[in-house]
């Protein structure tokens, strides 16, 4: 549950400040940067999230290796059904 | 099963587990405590233990949210959903966290609508959408989990959502390390800080530890990599009589914190007197409750909450285990009554917790080297 991801800011929305959209491993999900409000996310950028929130920005290499740990762990499938939101579904 | 020495970087695991043996005192016996339940994950998913010497321990904190949860809270929770109106939601990890009558899924089971939501924002949006039904959230987590709840219960305000409410369960980490320092039967030589909490709260929270109890603490990330340079710096500031404050994970924690995260908890958050932990008592200003400005959205106002305290079962001892006093294997029913398929305790259900992550790796690592006649 304290994992935290890192995802891919695939796209911002000019029209709702704190949302934008994200990838994990091919699965899309939107999260809320409320959280990085201070020095806001462009697209392109590197975020952890957790619990469907940007925690923080990190750089593009750190999340490519960290990714690659979940993966040679087999956690990668965890991390993407968490991001998934167990079918609830977007809205 | 993978372990350490397939993992990518060899080289770099071999030279910081290298400096660990160079830099340890074989005269001494080093007790080193993870704060945080992910660190206890990765310590046994990528079976760092063995990479130690054996005068290294490391020692299982209190850092896992559904592991210090009393099962009287579980009970409250549920008791609030027996209104058919209501829906129950909470992370997965709640799901199987056994209450005095069985845990959110066998309510499920029995009718009870329980949903399993990823993100605070998800059981909004299920109100939302149930505009004539009750959405209640199962709050959980120390503060890297509290500012997404503060946001949510921000949002509730903005839209004047009527149905949604929030149980907070939300705990604050530094009484729980306080605690811990002051308990007569626990002797920690330095502590392997929380990574993600942090992030939220900075490492200025963790000054006392240094100045006034003498023992370093190094914030961590939680790559395996991550958690043995950690050692490696306490094991530094050991050697040279020091004891600070130091960030291993700068990539992600600002030595201040996050201020709109702290921003957004102060705004919808305030200490409560005292709270109680499983196994631990109660500690005094270690949780999380809703301000009044918030109360509409306020579970334990909206509803009848019980507040029963329900003892753990004799025979448990998740207190003990989650004050690091005694070793997941040590409790009486580990492996036998209590399995991950079948949990007694919290700590058995979340992958956070010690025993189930001890289970899962060392355990099922041992029983197939038992198995093939290996010596273990
Ligand atoms: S084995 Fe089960 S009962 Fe014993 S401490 Fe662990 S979770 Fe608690």
């Amino acid at each position: 549950m304290c994992l935290a991801i890192p995802a891919k800011i695939v796209e911002l929305f000019p029209e709702e400040q704190n949302r934008a959209l994200i990838e994990v491993a091919g699965v899309r999900r939107h999260i809320d940067t409320s959280l990085l409000a201070d020095d806001p996310p462009k697209t392109g950028d590197w975020v952890l999230i957790h619990v469907g929130f940007a925690m923080s920005k990190i750089s593009e290499e750190q999340a490519l290796d960290q990714i690659q740990t979940l993966t040679m762990l087999g956690e990668q499938e965890a991390a993407i059904q968490e991001v998934q939101g167990y079918g609830l579904g977007e809205t | 099963m993978k372990f350490v020495d397939e993992f990518r970087e060899p080289g770099v695991i071999g030279k910081a587990s290298g400096e660990i043996r160079r830099l340890a005192d074989p005269k001494r016996h080093y007790r080193f405590m993870e704060v945080c339940g992910g660190h206890t994950h990765a310590i046994y998913r990528f079976g760092l233990k063995d990479l130690l010497p054996s005068n290294i321990e490391l020692v299982h904190g209190p850092g896992c949210p559904v592991c210090v949860l009393p099962m009287g809270r579980i009970d409250d929770g549920l008791s609030m959903a027996q209104d058919p109106n209501v829906i129950f939601t909470a992370f997965g990890d709640m799901m199987r966290v056994p209450g005095t009558n069985g845990s959110p899924l066998e309510h499920k089971a029995r009718g009870m609508d329980v949903r399993i939501i990823y993100s605070p924002s998800d059981a909004l949006k299920l109100a939302q959408k149930n505009p004539d039904k009750h959405v209640m959230f199962f709050a959980i987590g120390f503060e890297t989990t509290a500012p997404s709840t503060a946001l949510t219960l921000i949002r509730a305000k903005e839209l004047g959502l009527s149905n949604f409410s929030v149980f907070s369960n939300h705990v604050t980490i530094i009484p729980a390390i306080r605690a811990i320092l002051d308990s007569p039967d626990m002797r920690i030589d330095a502590f392997i800080g929380p990574g993600h909490v942090s992030t939220v709260i900075g490492c200025r929270p963790y000054e006392w530890i240094a100045k006034n109890e003498g023992k370093p603490i190094v914030v961590s990330g939680f790559e395996p990599v991550d958690v043995l340079q950690s050692i490696v710096m306490l094991l530094q500031q050991l050697q040279a009589g020091e004891a600070k404050v130091e960030n291993q994970y700068k990539r992600v924690v600002p030595w201040e914190g996050s201020r709109p995260a702290l921003r957004a908890m102060a705004e919808v958050f305030e200490l409560r007197p005292y709270f109680e932990w499983r196994g631990m008592g109660f500690i005094s200003q270690s949780a999380l409750s809703i301000r009044d400005s918030y109360a509409q959205w306020d579970a334990e106002k909206r509803f009848q909450v019980p507040g029963v305290r329900v003892t753990d079962p004799k025979a448990a001892q998740c207190g003990e285990v989650l004050k690091g006093v005694l070793k997941p294997v040590q409790c009486k029913l580990f492996g036998k009554e209590c399995t991950p398929e079948r949990p007694v305790g919290a700590l058995m259900v979340s992958s956070e917790g010690s025993c189930a992550a001890y289970f899962n790796y060392e355990h099922r690592k041992a029983a197939v080297l038992t198995s093939i006649g290996a010596a273990v």
